[in-house]
């Protein structure tokens, strides 16, 4: 595609640049500014910064509308304009959605199946990558294959079958229903995420401890696990918020409001108090969103890195 | 050495849990999933075999179709969207904020993490007509725009620009760290040498900059399109498929055909045909991808 392109330009004159911003390639090449452009600069700058608070308040105002609506008392909402400020910190909303709104038992069952689930899924996955990268044994790659073909089945494929089998075992609406699909379903990536840390091991370092007299729960325990424990964190943090963020499965196999977690719990809340009560849902929903929120400001670069991998390798 | 390495039940001890878990939760499903589809019936009153029969109504099934369509056009729109915000965005990352960045490319990613109900509930506050006025028709009253103001998701044509701004809203920043990282990776004396040959601007995105992003860019179309194709959770959340079936895609028609209807063999049809669906479209990229190539 780009074969000749770059070739034929040679030959012609060079067309009137079109972004001077844009051929400023890398800060390397800022020494070689021109004044004329700094001063052309400002007027190209303009367009862009306002483009940029655009994007800003797109991507922000929405959750501090969130905020600040989850503090106002019902009236406020009919009275004042919706962008005005809470007349006051009504907590009580908050109270209501914990309380009476059931966010607070919602919340102790996503964390009662989110993280059973996240400890077995590591517990599995772990060992798993590494007898698939550092073992050597023939179908290795087939295996590899396997999990490889479970990252981009669609759920709704699984639904049926599973609900089938929680059905004659007497798991629907119990977490184990939940922790097992939640499991079997992290698992696919999990593995193949892991067994891409434990190859980025320099082989001779394994081989050296072998050779210093390491037994093979040694060289796993001592040495291998340790060196990717930072891939480790990165896909239980990717996990978790797959897992946390689970509707569908929450929604399929559990009916019982006692057991519902945040996610179904949330669906349902509109329908609890009709649309009238806007400041308890809008309480209910930043539960919802702002211990997630946190984690992410917290460990964003390391999110970002394992989502992205994540999407890589599918 | 070698024996550590080759011991055989310690690699079945090591691999053989996790695949044994994967198997049962994952893959042996796949498979029953198939059988289903040549069976009638759900786990209270049992299952009898129709052979056919639910592929003959798959193909007369309206209801389908209906869904069918509105998938593709869900999907085509914001595969569109995600991809073409999240590469301009790049754009604006690597070529205007440089090394500053950081932030933007925190900020805007954020939206992926949260719980996609709570964004459904947020939207439908912003978006309501009703028992009051929402941001944005609030927003045009302010304006006198009061033509404007409707109940945007009560009727099918504004609620699928609702969903699809959402679905892009949520997904973008994703997209933009994506090809972002493949922008960064692209030598930069490629870029000098284009420059210094005249080539600037769109030209310089459009002939050297895209081709070369263009592997990473697939990755990303492909992941998202799969995505978009499996749209649940926004639209159960924003709309429940409505007004009337309007919003409703195969995923959603195929959870209320098993859940509320109890037809487990057409539900595992329309399962399968979504599968199948997303394999095609999979497939479709990749062989484009490689006619553009050669």
């Amino acid at each position: 595609m780009m074969r000749s392109d770059v070739a034929a330009r040679s030959s012609r004159p060079a067309p009137a640049p079109v972004f001077t911003r844009v051929a400023r390639w890398s800060p390397r090449s800022r020494s070689q500014r021109q004044p004329r452009r700094r001063r052309l600069s400002w007027l190209w700058r303009l367009p862009v910064r306002l483009l940029l608070l655009l994007l800003l308040t797109i991507e922000i105002y929405p959750l501090i509308w969130l905020l600040l609506s989850s503090f106002k008392e019902d009236a406020e909402f009919s009275l004042r304009p919706l962008w005005a400020l809470p007349a006051g910190l009504h907590w009580q909303n908050y109270v209501e959605a914990w309380t009476t709104g059931n966010i607070g038992l919602y919340f102790l069952n996503s964390v009662l199946t989110v993280f059973p689930a996240l400890a077995l899924i590591l517990a599995l996955s772990v060992p798993a990558g590494f007898a698939l990268e550092v073992m050597r044994w023939r179908g290795r790659n087939l295996v590899l294959l396997l999990f490889l073909a479970g990252i981009m089945v669609p759920l709704q494929i699984l639904l049926l079958p599973l609900f089938t089998i929680y059905f004659h075992l007497d798991l629907i609406d119990t977490r184990w229903a939940l922790i097992i699909t939640y499991t079997g379903f992290g698992l696919p990536l999990t593995v193949f995420l892991m067994a891409g840390y434990f190859k980025a091991i320099p082989r001779e370092l394994l081989e050296a401890a072998i050779l210093d007299g390491a037994g093979l729960v040694q060289l796993f325990l001592r040495v291998a696990v340790p060196l990717v424990s930072n891939g480790l964190v990165t896909v239980a943090l990717v996990q978790f918020f797959f897992l946390w963020n689970d509707l569908l499965f929450s929604l399929t196999f559990i009916s019982n409001d006692q057991l519902r977690t945040i996610q179904t719990g949330l669906l349902n809340f509109t329908g609890q108090y009709g649309q009238v009560a806007w400041g308890p849902t809008f309480a209910a929903v930043s539960l919802a969103v702002f211990p997630t929120l946190l984690l992410y400001l917290l460990l964003n670069q390391r999110v970002i890195k394992g989502l992205t991998a994540g999407a890589l390798k599918g | 050495m070698e024996q550590i390495l080759r011991n055989r039940r310690a690699i079945v001890l090591l691999v053989g849990p996790a695949l044994l878990v994967y198997s049962g939760v994952v893959l042996l499903p796949i498979v029953w999933s198939l059988v289903y589809t040549f069976f009638e019936g759900n786990v209270i009153g049992g299952f009898h075999f129709v052979g056919l029969q639910n592929y003959r109504q798959l193909l007369s099934d309206a209801a389908f179709w209906q869904a069918l369509v509105f998938t593709l056009k869900y999907a085509v729109t914001v595969t569109a969207g995600q991809i073409l915000l999240g590469l301009l965005l790049a754009l604006l990352y690597v070529f205007y904020l440089r090394r500053a960045s950081a932030l933007v490319r925190t900020l805007v990613f954020f939206p992926v993490v949260l719980p996609t109900v709570a964004v459904a509930q947020l939207f439908a506050k912003i978006f309501a007509i009703a028992p009051q006025y929402g941001l944005v028709n609030a927003g045009l009253a302010l304006l006198h725009l009061d033509g404007w103001i409707q109940a945007w998701l009560g009727q099918g044509s504004t609620a699928f620009w609702v969903l699809a701004l959402m679905d892009i809203w949520r997904a973008m920043g994703f997209y933009a760290v994506l090809l972002y990282a493949g922008l960064v990776e692209i030598p930069a004396e490629l870029i000098e040498a284009a420059r210094v040959d005249g080539a600037s601007g769109l030209r310089l995105v459009w002939h050297v900059i895209l081709p070369l992003l263009l592997p990473i860019l697939l990755s990303a179309l492909i992941f998202s399109i799969n995505g978009t194709l499996k749209v649940f959770d926004s639209i159960l959340a924003l709309t429940g498929g409505g007004p009337g079936q309007a919003t409703t895609p195969l995923t959603l028609y195929m959870f209320n055909t098993a859940f509320s209807y109890g037809q487990y063999g057409y539900g595992s049809t329309l399962a399968m045909a979504l599968a199948v669906l997303s394999l095609i479209v999979t497939i479709m990229i990749f062989g484009s991808a490689r006619r553009d190539v050669a």
